[in-house]
């Protein structure tokens, strides 16, 4: 292994413009006479527009334009999409709302974008927002799930008469209940996956511009997926057609799954540019963030596990409403769909699963894919259960999940996935041994005489990663492919240019894909630039979400690195007077078998271009290929996750003194990158079960909505992490990768609410569990102890 | 509008701004210093710290007009004669950031935390001394270890 190759831990090549304040992030960019926008947001959770007066806003001072849902109706701007149709239980449709990008006669969110104000500062365009005089009718909001479908309930949008998106489900109802009808032990479970606000640092922000000249708009956006954004504007929202329209997703501050999505803001942006002649720039404040960025997970769920007499699992049943907020955002209606219920068979054989999942419109932000995806909330229903029946039959959990798990693959699960490679019982004795399990009884002895709980809390995970094989996904619903493309572009002197249809912010991409490049072609990594994020550069791409772009964006470079080395084997050829069968290449050389002829990589590149060597009849000058790659499978990256915690039953205090990790995520390309993913997965899985939590109060006001009132982790609440791994190659895509980026979020939870009711003697404290939810679960566990 | 001047990253600047305008507001609109970063508005997030006559602040908490003949370092100004600063250094190499959104407001105020702590610190320090500042990508794992390294190096 080179010191920059597979499997090297090299420092960042992005890290330079962004520890030097140089990075260039969507508000960093400011166009010629730019103009401010700033949106008029509903302060009711569902009301109607009676009126709606800008005259005073319009003749105040600096403003250029006031518009309003009337303006995009007239503009026939298209209303945002949900790309993702899941058809219900009896066949039928899901039912979508419109989802206009303005309001048009109806609010029904606190946020819900009324009217824009365009102005030359921001500080007038707010103070102009302060005149539009809006009528509004209030009508009763509904935000408890179990309240929206309701007999009576208000009816949200007209299209679904009991606030219902759909009823979907997957699995053998019929042998499900066979199970349990034959079960020794079932386990039942009441579970609340609480509702989070993702908070990327960089608040989403967008400019968008307009070329008279050329007809052509740009739009700069805090993206995960430019190349989706314009699809999304372009063929359904209709701004403008792909060619007259560029989106570029410079540096972005993270994204966590919450810019995946096309909202109303960037949409009036770029379509405002054009209105208003002007380049129109909008930032979100956190408040407008907390407000409007799509939220996660948000479910209701109750589950149940049959286990035979010997405490092997036969059958699990679930029941899961999520809540999808007030309109369907891009992806919403696949998370808790199929990004969740064929999860539910985690590392386990269990040969009978059933689920039932509500979609359930509510008048709050619309929720969406955050960090894992579906994936986090299947396993907090399978690990929370294991873990209770564990305790329930009286078996260790380790113990008990070591005989309950999948032994051979490939395994075809009951819900739709074949789990092509893995070795759960090799990652969980591994963890085992880190966190000295053995020796967990002294310590909590120990904690016990300072008067302290201790706990340990175990998560199996499992994800479905490297999304997706198209045809599987458009089988399922999905309106797009998921492949990924790349493109090689050789230099004749010999550096590189890898155009990508990932999109890095955070991930790392610009050293991890350099390291491929770097490996194959044998230059060296400084050789090598990484070109993302904008689609006039970039043909075609479909992002980065999902833990994909190792697994499909660097599968897709490989395939088109395989296409330039075999270009590359002709130019030799002619160089070195051999035919191109007799080529080969290595470390950076093409050679002449069973020769010491030999040429370099760059003197190729430069033989390519000059084209003196051959004619143009027998070869194309130049070198440069691309690829799209499309696979074939779904990537399963598995692993367990301990979590060993102290509370303090007098003040509730939770404090996690170790945390073990142990991953496969397969073949790994910079072990540096993949432990960091790991700890900010791990963070924010620790931040849902210990302190973060969205809530609206009955009038649908959000009274988390500021740093100040909503809980994000710090580093004082979080503990170091001890980071193994073990591994066992993908064998679906040419570098054996699983994908790492949400393992952390996705293990994390259960992780620490089994520890917590380990400590506290099996209660079930919900998330999150905050010092007070604490402190009454550990307070129920000393008065049980005083009363024995 | 009213005039303020102040010195920025050893640069005498001026400017006639809106008597509204945060210090942030005038680094990154005024003067085009695009490092620094507002990451909230309730002055929860660090992203916007910058040295305010050699103290950490945030800088979306202070009207830049109260703010004349001061003396500012933002993260463009951290490195001196093209050498990276020690506590740059150290987050490089710890790989102590991921999205870097949260970058500048760490390092300033990591920096900031050794001046005031010393070239010694514990974890447990650093995770306390770090509670002004969130970063959502790295679990905060590696920006600990940084600020250990950083203080460190920062001695030699």
């Amino acid at each position: 292994m080179s010191a920059t190759g597979l499997g090297a831990s090299v420092r960042r090549k992005e890290d330079l413009r962004f520890i030097t304040g140089r990075g260039q992030y969507t508000d960093d960019i400011n166009r010629p006479g730019q103009a401010y926008a700033y949106f008029l947001r509903s302060p009711h959770a569902h009301a109607e527009i009676k009126s709606l007066d800008t005259k005073a806003a319009r003749k105040a001072d600096g403003v250029l334009a006031v518009l309003t849902g009337d303006d995009i109706a007239a503009d026939k701007v298209g209303g945002l999409i949900c790309g993702w149709m899941i058809h219900s239980k009896d066949g039928s449709p899901m039912k979508a709302g419109a989802h206009p990008a303005l309001a048009q006669g109806k609010v029904r969110y606190v946020g819900d974008h009324v009217a824009v104000v365009i102005a030359e500062t921001l500080a007038q365009a707010r103070d102009a927002s302060e005149k539009i005089k809006v009528d509004y009718k209030v009508l009763p909001a509904v935000v408890d799930m179990n309240d929206a479908v309701k007999k009576g309930a208000p009816v949200i949008h007209d299209v679904s008469d009991n606030n219902t998106v759909y009823n979907w489900h997957l699995g053998d109802k019929a042998a499900t209940d066979a199970a349990f009808a034959k079960a020794k032990h079932v386990t039942k479970l009441d579970l609340v996956n609480n509702r989070l606000v993702p908070n990327a640092m960089e608040p989403r922000a967008a400019v968008g511009d307009y070329e008279p000249g050329t007809e052509s708009f740009t739009l700069y956006t805090t993206s995960q997926n430019p190349h989706v954004a314009r699809l999304v504007l372009s063929a359904f929202i209709g701004i403008a057609p792909e060619h007259k329209l560029r989106v570029i997703a410079p540096d972005v501050g993270g994204g966590f799954g919450s810019k995946i999505f096309i909202y109303a803001e960037e949409t009036v942006c770029v379509w405002a540019a054009k209105k208003v002649g002007r380049p129109v720039k909008w930032t979100a404040d956190r408040s407008e963030a907390f407000l409007s960025d799509a939220h996660g997970r948000d479910h209701l769920t109750h589950a149940e596990l049959a286990l035979d007499e010997k405490g092997k699992m036969i059958g699990l049943r679930v029941n899961t409403k999520a809540n999808l907020g007030a309109y369907l955002s891009t992806f919403s209606s696949s998370v808790p769909t199929y990004l969740y219920a064929p999860l539910l068979s985690g590392q386990y054989d269990i040969p009978a699963i059933y689920a039932e999942v509500d979609g359930i419109y509510t008048n709050t932000a619309p929720v969406d894919a955050y960090r894992g995806a579906g994936r986090p909330e299947a396993t907090f229903v399978v690990e929370r259960l294991v873990e209770i029946a564990a305790r329930e039959t009286g078996a260790d959990p380790a113990q008990f999940r070591l005989k309950n798990f999948i032994r051979t693959f490939p395994h075809q699960t009951p819900v739709i996935m074949a789990y092509d490679v893995g070795n759960y019982q090799a990652a969980l004795e591994k963890a085992l041994e880190m966190a000295d399990y053995r020796n967990i009884g002294k310590r909590k002895a120990a904690s016990a005489r300072e008067g302290k709980l201790r706990g340990i809390g175990f998560s199996a995970y499992i994800e479905a990663c490297g999304i997706a094989p198209s045809a599987a996904v458009g089988s399922l619903g999905a309106g797009v492919g998921l492949w990924e493309s790349a493109e090689v572009r050789v230099n004749p002197i010999g550096t590189v240019e890898v155009l990508t249809g990932s999109h890095s912010h955070g991930q790392g991409h610009e050293t991890t894909f350099a390291q491929l490049v770097s490996d194959r072609l044998g230059i060296p990594i400084d050789n090598v630039s990484i070109v993302h994020g904008d689609t006039d550069k970039v043909q075609m791409g479909m992002g980065t979400y999902g833990s994909r772009s190792g697994a499909v964006g660097m599968s897709a470079i490989f395939k088109a690195l395989d296409k330039v080395i075999a270009k590359g084997k002709k130019v030799a050829a002619y160089c070195l007077e051999a035919a191109a069968d007799d080529i080969d290449f290595k470390d950076g050389k093409f050679s002449v078998k069973g020769t010491d002829k030999e040429i370099d990589f760059g003197s190729v590149a430069l033989q390519a271009y000059i084209a003196h060597k051959f004619s143009g009849q027998d070869l194309e000058p130049g070198l440069k290929e691309g690829a799209f790659w499309d696979p074939t499978n779904f990537t399963f990256p598995a692993g367990v996750h301990i979590c060993e915690l102290e509370i303090d039953p007098e003040t509730g205090t939770t404090r996690i003194d170790h945390w073990t990790a142990v991953d496969d995520f397969g073949r790994v390309i910079n072990p540096m990158i993949v432990e960091g993913q790991v700890h900010g997965g791990i963070g924010q899985g620790v931040g849902q079960a210990l302190c973060e939590g969205a809530h609206y109060d009955k009038s649908g006001q959000l009274v988390t909505a500021s740093f100040n009132d909503y809980c994000m982790p710090r580093a004082d609440d979080l503990p170091s992490y001890n980071v193994g791994m073990t591994q066992t190659p993908c064998p679906s895509n040419p570098l054996g990768i699983k994908g790492c980026g949400e393992a952390g979020a996705i293990a994390a939870p259960p992780a620490v609410i089994n520890a917590i009711t380990d400590a506290v003697g099996h209660e079930n404290v919900a998330m999150p569990a905050t010092p007070l939810a604490v402190w009454r679960a550990a307070q129920k566990a000393v008065m049980k102890k005083a009363a024995e | 509008m009213p005039k303020v001047s102040m010195t920025v990253n050893g640069k005498e600047v001026s400017g006639n701004i809106d008597s509204r305008t945060l210090l942030v507001q005038f680094l990154r609109d005024t003067l085009r210093l695009t490092g620094t970063h507002v990451g909230c508005d309730t002055s929860q997030c660090g992203c916007c710290v910058v040295h305010v006559d050699g103290k950490a602040l945030k800088s979306c908490t202070v009207l830049a007009l109260t703010l004349e003949g001061a003396n500012v370092t933002t993260i463009e100004g951290l490195a001196t004669d093209g050498k990276l600063h020690p506590m740059q250094e150290a987050f490089r190499e710890n790989h102590a950031l991921q999205c870097g959104f949260c970058t500048p407001g760490m390092i300033m105020t990591s920096v900031d935390i050794v001046n005031r702590k010393g070239n010694k610190l514990d974890e447990q320090t650093i995770r306390h001394e770090l509670e002004g500042n969130l970063c959502r990508c790295t679990g905060y794992h590696n920006i600990v270890k940084a600020v250990a390294a950083g203080a460190e190096a920062m001695a030699k």
